[in-house]
């Protein structure tokens, strides 16, 4: 573990001897480790071993999975996102979510963007918050003329830059990526990604994915998660700048995984 | 090879059976379909003699089609009793009907005139001149005419002991009092008992052992809920519906709220489980990502959850609600009236409903009412394909928009 175990302040997120368990079954065991602001953190690793557990971990959306039960802490700006006093809501209000499959609502484009910062009580010019989310999200010049369209209308790039807008017109801190490009054609998936580096300059992000080339082309940090070894648990096995983890791994597991001789 | 292609052609011939037998199915189903509505129509038109039972000549001073309004009027007053003469013209002076409504009045009234017999459609048009010669045999001083059951005077004019003049107005009118009132009713606690099932209930023992009742509730026969209906609503909640404690106290408890109350309990069941698929049908990722957004657990509800699901919720209640305006066994146990001359005038009224009075109409003697019963059943048919259309209609509208 290169990551420091305590929390100092210079980490925006935090995970903490995070173990997570669906019903009797442990299927995160002690996770550890930390995002730094402004940066995009990856995980990676094969199916199954926990990585969007994890990631859904930071803004609680484990919490709609009746048997799914969270121990250890997730610290947002050294505050504990699991404590008694903690609503889920304003978690997920600070740490956006961005899915696998692109989901914007069936509603038209400008609701889609307009409707999450209207619950969440925007009080300003909906148009130029909606402008400057689209903008944001590199989807502006695309659907300008169609803001009454359908969301569904657009292409699933689009479809998944309009989902990255909407979080985007909530203001978040944090956006979680789960693996936002599995399924795009790779025009697409390169535009997320190119939008990916434009964002972390002003959020940071925590992303999932399949595709160890994406985490080498976008994330300045790279979390490997791996089984245990009773293949019970997945855990964190080693977190590194991601130029380490793909050229000088310091667990063999690691190497194995990222040259392709895993399994 | 050849052993290859014979078994290939063995199971195309398999094939070739099973779809036949498929079609065989169908066309059984259709063929069904087909009896069922020559079976009504067949009986809700045809020829029928009709003769005064009061001999014109007798009461009339020249025939009917040569007399006169005031003429008319003078014949009405003389040949009916005093009170009936008065009733008649408070419902609506004489002197401002028109020629056909006084004469109508005369037939129905002074002539009294009845059935005497009556033949299915298909005997008028196959078998006429025969059933001519038979008529004026039998009933030489009747006339013979093709008669239409189904006539705008059947659906608006109330009930009556003279089936001529039998209309279905009040069962109509009752039917339409049920239903709304069981809408009103069962509709929000439905759906409210769906969402709760669906959005907000764990998967614990005891919301299982609701569902599975909730399941089995569904498939109770109606009659049960009649029996239900009259144990609570007619008996244990008599001040209640029969509107004591608001101050009537002409009633008793067999009212319309009894009925729409039993009705409610009936398709309360029917209402949340199609809710319950409504609201499952909507994809979890639209919830996830609500919730992504930072919205509460209502929030996401009412702006996502319900706006989607509501096309299955709205087909599922005119389904369960075209259910319950067939109901007929609930209803008769709750004690819907079978004649009943005035339209109900309120939730404490007594009523009747359509497939009361067609049960109660195969339950007369006389041929007529065969005729009178195939007219309701078309009126019921109608009611019953309109509101089904109306489901279709909105699945489809609503349903390419996930």
């Amino acid at each position: 573990m290169t990551n420091s175990q305590h929390s100092t302040g210079h980490y925006l997120l935090e995970a903490h001897n995070l173990n997570i368990y669906y019903g009797t079954h442990k299927a995160v065991a002690d996770v550890q480790f930390n995002v730094e602001r402004h940066k995009i953190t990856a995980i990676i690793g094969p199916s199954g071993c926990g990585k969007s557990t994890v990631l859904r971990a930071f803004n609680r959306m484990n919490d709609f999975v009746p048997t799914c039960r969270v121990e250890g802490d997730v610290l947002l700006d050294g505050q504990n996102l699991y404590a008694p006093d903690v609503d889920p809501v304003e978690v997920r209000k600070r740490i956006g979510m961005v899915f696998q499959k692109p989901n914007p609502f069936p509603k038209t484009i400008y609701e889609n963007v307009a409707w999450g910062a209207r619950i969440n009580g925007f009080k300003g010019n909906m148009d130029e918050l909606v402008e400057s989310a689209l903008r944001g999200a590199v989807v502006w010049d695309d659907v300008k003329d169609n803001l009454h369209k359908s969301g569904l209308s657009l292409s699933g790039g689009q479809q998944q830059r309009l989902c990255i807008a909407r979080a985007l017109a909530v203001q978040p801190e944090v956006i979680l990526m789960d693996e936002p490009c599995s399924s795009l054609d790779p025009i697409a998936t390169l535009k997320i990604e190119e939008l990916m580096r434009e964002l972390k300059e002003r959020y940071t992000i925590v992303i999932v994915t399949h595709n160890m080339q994406q985490a080498a082309r976008v994330s300045d940090t790279t979390a490997m998660m791996m089984l245990t070894d009773d293949r019970q648990s997945g855990t964190v096995i080693e977190v590194n700048e991601t130029n380490t983890i793909f050229t000088r791994p310091k667990d063999q597991r690691t190497e194995d995984y990222v040259t392709g001789r895993f399994g | 090879m050849n052993t290859h292609s014979s078994t290939l052609s063995a199971r195309h011939r398999i094939g070739k059976f099973w779809q036949m037998l498929l079609a065989a199915a169908t066309i059984v189903g259709i063929l069904s379909l087909i009896v069922l509505i020559y079976n009504v129509v067949n009986e809700a038109a045809g020829l029928a003699v009709i003769q005064y039972s009061v001999d014109p000549k007798l009461v009339l001073p020249k025939p009917l089609d040569e007399l006169t309004n005031e003429e008319m009027i003078a014949a009405i007053e003389e040949n009916l009793s005093k009170g009936a003469y008065q009733r008649a013209n408070t419902d609506q002076p004489f002197n401002t009907r028109t020629k056909s409504e006084l004469t109508k009045f005369v037939q129905e009234r002074v002539l009294e005139e009845e059935v005497k017999g009556t033949w299915s459609l298909t005997d008028s048009l196959f078998k006429a001149d025969q059933i001519r010669a038979d008529a004026a045999k039998n009933y030489p001083k009747a006339r013979l005419e093709f008669r239409q059951w189904l006539t705008l005077d059947f659906i608006t004019q109330p009930m009556s002991s003279n089936p001529l003049y039998s209309g279905i107005r009040t069962a109509i009118l009752g039917s339409f009092f049920v239903i709304v009132l069981t809408i009103v009713i069962a509709f929000p606690v439905g759906v409210g008992a769906a969402i709760y099932l669906e959005e907000y209930a764990g998967h614990h023992w005891f919301n299982r052992i609701i569902q599975t009742n909730i399941d089995n509730l569904a498939g109770v026969p109606s009659i049960v809920y009649g029996m239900l209906g009259l144990a609570i609503f007619v008996r244990a909640l008599e001040p209640f519906t029969s509107g004591a404690i608001f101050g009537i106290l002409d009633s008793n408890g067999r009212t319309i709220i009894s009925a729409a109350l039993t009705m409610a309990l009936l398709i309360l069941p029917l209402i949340i489980i199609n809710g319950q698929e409504a609201i499952r049908a909507v994809p979890n990722s639209l919830r996830q990502a609500s919730y992504g957004l930072g919205a509460t657990r209502w929030e996401t509800i009412w702006h996502h959850v319900l706006p989607n699901s509501l096309p299955g919720i709205l087909t599922g209640t005119i389904l369960a609600i075209s259910r319950a305006i067939g109901e007929t066994a609930p209803l008769i146990i709750v004690g819907a009236s079978t004649f009943i001359a005035f339209d109900p005038n309120g939730l404490f009224a007594k009523f009747t409903v359509l497939p009361i009075q067609i049960y109660n109409f195969t339950q007369q003697p006389q041929d007529e009412y065969r005729n009178l019963a195939a007219a309701a059943i078309l009126v019921l048919l109608v009611l019953l394909l309109a509101l089904n259309s109306m489901a279709i209609f909105l699945r489809n509208r609503f349903s390419n928009r996930l």
